[in-house]
């Protein structure tokens, strides 16, 4: 029935429709993967913390967002003493994603210390809450602090690996324009890449990954197979909070200006993505990370002309949001998780 | 008994007036010179917050240059400043506050449209008039409020200002629309977008982004399939800094325009060197050139660098205070009221300020405002004048 | 005795404590008629309404009291200087978001479905009186009909109430199933999603008039007599404001109520006692969207413009902050804490904002604009979810339930005489 109503309207709306997307479908695409790499690297840091505590972290947005701060803010230090002259762009790069990440794992560590441990007992109700005040009071000390010292707290970093390269996808087929990709986007690419497969081999291989299983399964039992459970929560967050604060750097290195709001909105559309691909699945959070980036950008680029100019490209949320009720109504345990029967 | 409870009720309750007496009176300003305050309200927080500033800074400069005049008439002047957060409800909220502050007698403000809206209904209840450094939406003067005024000109002559430069100097005949859905945005882009029809212009796309974004992407992208030779964007600087940046990023190479709200050295620092082949209409004259002295004066004074808002905001506080004076002169030196004030400020005729000439039409437009139309060649603000627009008589 | 019991057993004193209290009215009332704008003296004259919780008086003796000190005191307190508007403007605002929280606190605090996205129905309320009050509604209902006349606003006040209750079971219906923290994320994005269709709604067909909103709404008409002032405003929003809180209680204690507390404990235990989960959840969502879409059309009539921007997710989580302040089911818990958030964003830190800036002005101290505590608006809403959360999951007043007592009820029951003098012991809380 999809394919005839899409053929249907295809032919109505006649293939002018068709070109014009084709034109601009490698730009979409590579646009969306770098957008969705950074989803997914966010989505990642949620999955994990509801599999081991099966509570949605509504700071994570917020932390990833410190990530950025960080980055950005050690590189102009950097830059003002002087030494960014000195060292090759990508000895700053790792310099700058190294003391985020450590910053933001910290940071993680420490708000489920403070706000997370005390509420471990109490209804699910409370901890959403104290997270969702987490999440505004770092917003808020992002700002005045960045407020003090720049009189703004919109922060222009600066960006390495700026340049522009050309990908001649019309060479592959005439009715594809060219694609232009930004140096940062590779790298993004790149180090989003290897996060994820860094990541798979500590949680399948490593002994401390089988602990993080383990404790998301059932901790109690996990408790009693001798393993610390607190320590293995604090690991998580620390893991899952370096990885949200590494993109944060990698996100601030492609747009080059940075606010605290950031975070919100992204947080959101990742956690959908960690929803779609089934909570507590790394694999599925990836994915879905992916496929949300994507989407997201051919709905921007692509809706106006769908829609013959009725529904616009600022539609795009709307359409993050229409997936993750979709989702959340009809399959909840997403596309590659287990349906959990819930027990009396 | 009795009595003893009586006495002690007595004490308690005397006490408890003396401490809110002591509260309340810490509020009022002592001194024997009668005060006068003048409010502002812009957003000294959130989005706007820089170009909120640059218009308190600004007003509060033109009122430090002025107290010793009025100290010699016998009134001390203040300045009080509110943060409307570019929230309507807090806007109002703010007015009607500053309602109640009888020393209170005009207000220099606000910077969003949608902002001053519902607060100017507010004003017009107490009389107390309203200048706005800012305001471009047709709708803010257009109810005809006798306390509402602007030195700035309105979005239906920005906005065909602009189409006019578009079309005849640059000859464009593809362009894309690209607003931010705020009323600003949306309604400079739309008189724009009337403009160049009319003229002959295809729009080959209209699209709106959302306040807050960063990745652009997605309507660049559109702009790419649609090849226009002219892009306008009617929208803040924020967001306008990033699109010019990635546009020229993604290999878009042909002329974007702007409205007001890109007159701002923000732009320097979000595009970088991207900023090219960039035009902006504005409704004051290049600051550092024109007026050179007054803009060092205000570096120094407020250790930032000026905005155009701030040069509004100084000429929208003289013309206030010009107004002040005469009324004050036609009471015979004594405290005008309300009334008085704004109908002394309503008949502002040919004021020059430094970054514009002010007369107030019976409708409180500005007869004077220019645009002025300039560009961005590299990262230095402000920009290259290119030509000026007067307003059709 | 020492004095503090003493003091005690004095207090249980009825006489004693209607004297205190009658006196503490007469003196908040007398500072705030003859200070001018003294910010303090009007905080306490609210707070005897809150004093007035804490008594122990007759029920029906309370809501007299209370009665008269909303619609005759307060009023003639606030008149006598000229800052008269602006109290009255904070205490109509602060009436707005009371019924709001209070809207909230059925959803959340009874039936204990976490709603992130509340701020919709205030909208949907706000734009269907603004559409029909003003010529927007000429663009897709020929006729030329509009704008109707501000006498139609009392009627709107109930259309509003009930286009809002329509939504709420709306958007209710596809979550029925959806569960604690994920309802809050679907919640949420519902109502992004409302925000972001109103923002965008005039094409094709132009209802919202999408960001630059609707102005020049009619002001409430009643038989000539236009509301334009906040203090006639006030009268409006107290008079639906007893409605509202009236409508609570009873709900509160009846069916229905203990249908929202138990599905709230356990939802599966609930249904096996056979409460209709689906019906039970529905209502709970129509209700409390009812109060938001009524307060929706007061607030059009009383900003005479709205646009989008009012409608953001800052005042969803406002709402949320004022109901777990409060108290999380508890209705004077969630008054208060409606009260103490609006005076705190409206005045208290625009009044401290001004005192640091006349201070930084005299040069006494300097405040680096950065910190300045009307910017500082997030950072106090997440120290207090996150304090409350931690030390104070209850709230300020805590919830309390009715405990019934079983002898009395069985000896109703079989209409036998029962020794007078039962107290009513109170227990409760929702959070453990």
């Amino acid at each position: 029935m999809l394919y005839l109503f899409c053929g249907f309207y295809i032919h109505k709306r006649g293939f002018n429709m068709i070109s014009e997307i084709l034109q601009t479908l490698p730009q979409v695409l590579v646009d969306g993967l770098t957008l969705g790499a950074v989803y997914a690297v966010v989505a990642i840091g949620y999955t994990m913390v509801y599999g081991i505590l099966e509570f949605i972290n509504f700071a994570h947005g917020e932390i990833f967002m410190t990530g950025a701060f960080v980055g950005t803010s050690t590189l102009l230090i950097f830059n003002t003493a002087g030494l960014l002259s000195g060292m090759p762009g990508w000895v700053a790069y790792i310099l700058i994603l190294v003391t985020a990440m450590l910053f933001t794992g910290l940071m993680g560590v420490g708000i489920e210390r403070v706000a997370y441990r005390p509420l471990r007992k109490a209804p699910k109700l409370i901890t959403l809450i104290s997270a969702i005040g987490v999440s505004f009071l770092l917003q808020d000390i992002v700002r005045f602090i960045a407020d003090l010292k720049t009189g703004s707290f919109l922060v222009t970093g600066i960006s390495l690996y700026n340049e522009n390269v050309k990908i001649k996808t019309s060479s592959i087929w005439d009715s594809f324009d060219d694609a232009f990709l930004k140096t940062n986007s590779i790298i993004v690419l790149a180090v989003a890449v290897l996060l994820m497969i860094g990541l798979d081999i500590f949680i399948n291989r490593t002994k401390w990954g089988v602990a993080m299983r383990a404790v998301a399964q059932d901790r109690e039992t996990a408790s009693l197979m001798s393993i610390n459970v607190n320590k293995v929560i604090a690991l998580t967050f620390f893991i899952g909070s370096a990885l949200g604060g590494g993109t944060g750097v990698l996100f601030a290195q492609q747009y080059g200006t940075i606010d605290p709001y950031i975070g919100f909105i992204l947080g959101l559309k990742a956690f959908t993505a960690a929803v779609l691909g089934g909570i507590g699945n790394v694999r599925g959070a990836m994915f879905g990370g992916l496929f949300i980036g994507v989407l997201e950008m051919f709905s921007a680029a692509n809706l106006g002309i769908i829609t013959s100019g009725n529904f616009g490209g600022e539609y795009k949320d709307v359409v993050a949001f229409i997936i993750l009720i979709t989702i959340l109504i009809f399959k909840p345990e997403g596309l590659f998780g287990r349906a959990v029967k819930e027990k009396v | 008994m009795k009595k003893r409870k009586v006495i002690a009720a007595l004490m308690i309750s005397i006490l408890t007036v003396s401490i809110l007496a002591a509260c309340g009176d810490s509020k009022e300003s002592g001194g024997d010179a009668t005060v006068i305050k003048i409010a502002s309200q812009s957003p000294l927080s959130g989005g706007s917050s820089v170009q909120g500033e640059a218009i308190k800074l600004g007003g509060q400069m033109a009122l430090d240059e002025r107290k010793e005049e009025f100290k010699k008439l016998g009134f001390d002047l203040q300045f009080v400043p509110y943060d409307d957060q570019g929230d309507q409800k807090k806007g109002v909220a703010n007015a009607e506050m500053i309602g109640a502050d009888k020393a209170i007698l005009a207000v220099l403000g606000h910077m969003n449209s949608g902002v001053s809206i519902p607060s100017s209904v507010v004003y017009e209840k107490y009389n107390i008039p309203m200048v706005s450094p800012a305001n471009t939406a047709t709708e803010v003067t257009d109810r005809k409020l006798k306390a509402v005024n602007r030195v700035v000109a309105r979005d239906d002559f920005q906005g065909p200002a602009g189409a006019e430069y578009a079309v005849k100097t640059v000859a464009a005949k593809n362009i894309f629309v690209i607003q931010d859905k705020t009323s600003y945005g949306q309604g400079l882009a739309e008189a724009f977008k009337t403009a160049a029809e009319a003229l002959g212009a295809t729009i080959v796309g209209y699209e709106g982004i959302t306040v807050g974004e960063k990745d652009f992407n997605g309507v660049l992208n559109q702009v790419l399939s649609k090849k226009p030779d002219f892009i306008f964007f009617g929208g803040l600087y924020n967001e306008g800094g990033l699109i010019v940046k990635q546009a020229r990023e993604k290999g878009i190479t042909v002329p974007i325009m702007g409205g007001d709200a890109l007159d701002s050295s923000a732009m320097v620092d979000l595009a970088g060197d991207k900023l090219v082949d960039v035009l902006y209409s504005s409704v004051s004259t290049d600051m550092t050139k024109s007026n050179k002295d007054w803009a060092d004066k205000y570096k120094e004074t407020f250790d930032k660098s000026v905005e155009n808002y701030s040069a509004y905001a100084y000429d929208s506080m003289n013309v206030i205070l010009n107004g002040l004076s005469k009324a004050i002169e036609d009471n015979d030196g004594k405290l005008p009221a309300r009334e008085k004030v704004r109908d002394a400020i309503r008949a502002t005729t040919d004021f020059e300020g430094v970054a514009t000439k002010v007369s107030f039409d019976d409708k409180g437009d500005n007869k004077y405002a220019k645009v002025f139309i300039y560009g961005f060649e590299g990262p230095t603000y402000p920009g290259t004048l290119i030509s000026e627009i007067e307003q059709p008589k | 005795m020492n004095f503090m019991d003493k003091w005690k057993t004095k207090l249980q004193h009825l006489p004693t404590q209607a004297s205190i209290y009658t006196l503490f009215v007469v003196v908040t009332a007398l500072s705030v008629y003859f200070l001018d704008k003294s910010v303090v003296a009007f905080l306490l004259l609210l707070g005897s309404l809150l004093l007035l919780y804490f008594t122990s008086f007759k029920n029906s003796v309370k809501w007299a009291v209370g009665g008269i000190l909303l619609f005759i005191v307060i009023p003639f307190a606030t008149s006598g200087g000229l800052a008269h508007e602006s109290y009255m403007e904070v205490a109509t605002q602060c009436g707005i978001y009371i019924a709001m929280a209070l809207g909230l606190n059925i959803v959340v605090g009874f039936a204990g479905l976490l709603d992130l996205g509340f701020v919709a129905f205030f909208a949907i309320g706000a734009y269907t009186y603004a559409i029909f009050a003003t010529p927007q509604a000429n663009n897709f209902i020929s006729g030329q009909l509009f704008p109707l006349s501000g006498s139609s606003f009392w009627l709107f006040i109930l259309i509003g109430g009930f286009v809002a209750a329509l939504f709420g079971v709306l958007l209710g219906l596809p979550v029925l199933r959806v569960k604690g923290d994920y309802l809050a994320i679907v919640t949420l994005g519902f109502g992004e999603i409302i925000r972001i269709i109103f923002n965008n709604m005039e094409k094709p067909i132009n209802i919202t008039n999408g960001a630059m909103g609707l102005s020049s709404i009619q002001p409430p008409n009643l038989f000539g007599l236009k509301f334009t002032f906040p203090h006639q405003f006030y009268f409006i929003v107290v008079g639906i404001l007893v409605i509202v809180i009236f409508t609570v209680r009873r709900l509160e204690h009846s069916k229905m109520g203990r249908s929202w507390k138990a599905i709230r404990e356990n939802e599966i235990a609930a249904q096996s006692m056979g409460i209709p989960l689906i019906r039970t959840k529905l209502t709970a969502f129509a209700v409390g969207a009812s109060f938001s879409g009524m307060m929706g059309v007061v607030f059009a009539a009383k900003q005479t413009f709205i646009d989008p921007t009012s409608f953001t997710l800052l005042e969803s989580i406002t709402i949320l902050v004022m109901v777990i302040l409060g108290g999380m089911g508890s209705v004077p818990g969630v008054i208060l804490g409606a009260a103490l958030v609006t005076i705190l964003n409206l005045q208290v830190l625009t009044e401290l904002t001004n005192w640091l800036n006349q201070l930084t002005m005299n040069g006494t101290i300097s405040i680096p604009n950065a910190l300045s505590p009307s910017k500082m608006q997030r950072f106090i809403f997440g120290a207090i979810l996150v304090c409350i959360a931690i030390f104070r999951p209850n709230g300020l007043i805590v919830a309390k339930n009715r405990k019934v007592d079983a002898e009395q009820l069985k000896a109703e029951r079989s209409h036998t005489p029962v020794p007078v003098g039962q107290s009513t012991g109170q227990s409760g809380g929702v959070a453990k």
